[in-house]
């Protein structure tokens, strides 16, 4: 028994030593259970896999949300991570500590042709980039039904006033205006969240000043107009009626079908569509939420979630020849084949000819300077953990804009003191 | 005089000592040790009582609170009370009495997270179960899990749903344990059917009574799993418990905050359990 061990011992030493520990690793990956990761992720291992047989991967999935932020923390913690992992850029990003425990990837030939807009939220307090993008940007704004719009003659509206109109004519024709589904509490934050560019427009110094702890919601009117808007939707007795324990799955199918004319969302709602009613995708539109000037009209935009490698993984040489690959143009038009949603961060990435319409209405945004803004979680570590109780409190009318706001900011001082920013 | 020498030697305790202290004792103490910190799992800082400062200024700490005596008390109350009733009708000799026992005791075995999605179907403010079926009567069901002021109470009603068979079961075995002839002696003294129940069985049957307060307040007090499944402590905070609010600043990542919460949860429920069990015990011997 002893000599057998110590003979697979051996041989396992020869084979790392003599680099042929390509031979037959299996690479596994922590991926969350949203359909559009679930696509790329499944294309990109399906087809690297072919390329080198070699190589074959075990995907696990993880929840979203907190409970998938608390999951990739404690694995980080206790070295239990998968060899490659799906997660946040941005601020969820910095919370991980990269420094520490990713892997660094400032080295691969692919990052020279991702765009730096990306790079830079996946960059590290150090400087070292640690991620590779896994999607498309994405737009954060109010989905809707292009052919009750059609059917009402309403037109897209460019300020929050024409909204509230298009809203009241709605309703008034026997339809939910606004679909909310406070089941998925994260659903709820979408006004408030995607209401940055207008903030911006406006304030343009509040993530600076919020970081610093110079500038609050509660006395920074453009950044409590988000949770304003979502009191008047709620007062306006435009949601609808099981808007409490509706879902996010409920949310998209709504306003794919008709059943309701508006969905505030992030874009990625469009591969829940072309996954549970396919035929419905050319029905569904999009737009930027509005604010109150006309003329400052344009987009909030999320970064993608990017791949990382452990510092601690057994298979960092394999990681990341895949991640180099995963970067690459070749990758980037495979992904974008599957998942159409929005711009890919990797220069030249065509997106294909047929796009759902919602993708369309989109792109413009992206075409002129200055009509998109990225997310205050791009720009600000800070993002208090109760905004979502907070956001379904307003949009169930338990409490008023006003003192949500003053709740937030509240809130976003724990978070503050546990990153140990300066003056907190 | 000598106290008789045991015949085992001490280091028999070990094996058990060892298994404490690794899987309790330790981790308790260093849980005293991080709840001074600010510990984001990768390292921890030492901030001295700065935690208990925050905890105590959570804005829901005292809805929380509240919210956590008020689920105790009635889930514990309630299913002392039904948990009697049902125990005295199950050991009455009714018809089909075994098979009843059996259905009262079956949701103690079903897992609670499964028992808490089930019902917060069933307990849809449009498609779910409960209201389809008040709507074919003409009634309207409320909105039971995303009304805030209904919320706490529709998960009470299911706690209770799936603990009192555990009550019951107690009760049963301390109903078995009183004599008949107390029974006999009453009746031949004349006493009525209520009069049984109030001066013969009620206080007979304490020290199941006792059991069945102390175990349902204590799993009252640290309830959540049944409120996580079912509200995640929502709409909004309405039906947030200390242990919800605590699992939220775990969520978050504020670790050394949630075990401040922790220690704190420990310190209640043990400021409420001794003295109870004090009281309960001592009555006990005077009686």
């Amino acid at each position: 028994m002893k000599m057998r061990s110590k003979t697979i011992l051996a041989a396992a030493m020869l084979m790392l030593a003599s680099g042929v520990a390509n031979a037959g690793t299996t690479l596994s990956m922590l991926v969350d259970t949203n359909q559009e990761s679930t696509a790329i992720i499944d294309a990109l291992t399906k087809a690297y896999n072919a390329k080198n047989p070699d190589i074959s991967f075990d995907i696990e999935q993880r929840p979203g949300g907190s409970e998938g932020d608390n999951m990739i923390k404690t694995r980080l913690a206790t070295g239990e991570m998968s060899d490659i992992f799906q997660y946040n850029s941005g601020s969820l990003f910095q919370a991980i500590k990269p420094e520490q425990t990713l892997a660094d990837l400032s080295d691969l030939k692919s990052q020279a042709n991702i765009l730096p807009v990306f790079k830079n939220v996946v960059t590290d307090a150090s400087g070292h980039v640690r991620g590779i993008p896994a999607g498309p940007a994405m737009g954060g704004g109010i989905f809707y039904n292009r052919k009750v719009y059609a059917d009402l003659g309403l037109k897209v509206p460019k300020t929050w006033a024409e909204f509230m109109e298009n809203n009241a004519k709605i309703k008034a024709a026997g339809k939910v205006a606004v679909a909310q589904t406070y089941g998925d509490t994260w659903t709820s934050q979408l006004f408030v969240l995607a209401d940055f560019y207008n903030v911006q427009a406006q304030a343009p110094n509040f993530a600076a000043d919020y970081t610093a702890n110079k500038a609050k919601y509660a006395t920074t009117p453009a950044a409590g107009r988000g949770f304003e808007h979502l009191e008047e939707v709620f007062k306006g007795g435009f949601t609808n009626p099981d808007f409490g324990a509706a879902k996010f799955d409920d949310g998209m199918r709504m306003v794919a079908s008709g059943e309701a004319a508006h969905y505030p969302m992030l874009t990625f709602g469009i591969g829940n569509v072309q996954q549970n009613n396919p035929d419905k995708v050319k029905d569904l539109g999009f737009f930027a939420q509005p604010g109150d000037d006309v003329s400052k009209n344009g987009l909030t935009v999320w970064m993608p979630s990017a791949l990382y490698i452990p510092a601690q993984s057994k298979h960092i040489e394999e990681a990341k020849a895949f991640l180099d690959w995963a970067g690459s143009k070749e990758a980037c038009e495979l992904m974008a084949k599957v998942v159409p949603s929005g711009p890919y961060l990797v220069k030249d990435c065509q997106l294909p000819k047929d796009i759902p319409p919602a993708v369309a209405d989109m792109l413009p945004y992206f075409e002129k300077d200055g009509m998109t803004a990225p997310a205050l979680e791009f720009l600000s570590p800070i993002k208090g953990p109760a905004l979502e109780q907070i956001t379904v409190e307003v949009g169930s009318g338990i409490r008023s804009a006003k003192d949500a706001a003053a709740l937030y900011d509240q809130d976003v001082e724990k978070q503050a003191k546990q990153l140990g920013l300066p003056n907190w | 005089m000598a106290s008789p020498k045991s015949p085992y030697p001490y280091w028999f305790v070990l094996p058990a000592a060892v298994v404490f202290s690794v899987l309790f004792l330790v981790p308790t103490l260093a849980s005293f040790w991080f709840s001074l910190t600010r510990w984001d799992l990768f390292s921890a800082q030492f901030i001295g009582l700065e935690n208990y400062r925050q905890f105590f200024r959570e804005p829901f700490l005292v809805q929380g609170l509240v919210n956590t005596l008020i689920y105790a008390v009635l889930t514990s109350g309630v299913k002392t009370v039904l948990g009697l009733l049902l125990a005295v009708l199950l050991t009455s000799g009714i018809w089909g009495q075994g098979v009843l026992r059996t259905v009262i005791f079956f949701p103690v075995l079903v897992s609670t997270i499964g028992v808490g999605i089930t019902f917060s179907v069933l307990m849809h403010p449009t498609r779910g179960l409960i209201n389809v079926v008040l709507a074919t009567i003409g009634l309207h069901g409320p909105a039971w899990l995303t009304d805030p002021e209904l919320a706490l109470y529709s998960i009470v009603i299911v706690d209770v749903w799936k603990g009192i068979g555990l009550a019951t079961v107690i009760y049963i075995a301390g109903l078995a344990s009183i004599s008949p002839e107390y029974y006999e002696a009453a009746r031949i003294d004349g006493a009525t059917r209520t009069q049984l129940f109030f001066r013969v069985t009620v206080p007979l049957v304490k020290p199941a009574t006792v059991t069945v307060v102390t175990l349902s307040l204590i799993s009252g007090l640290r309830s959540f799993d049944l409120i996580w499944a079912m509200t995640r402590g929502g709409p909004g905070f309405s039906s947030d418990v200390l242990a919800s609010v605590i699992y939220k600043q775990y969520q978050a990542g504020f670790y050394g905050l949630s075990t401040a919460g922790n220690v704190i949860l420990f310190a209640l429920i043990a400021a409420l359990i001794l003295p109870l069990t004090a009281w309960f015990n001592r009555k006990e011997i005077e009686a």
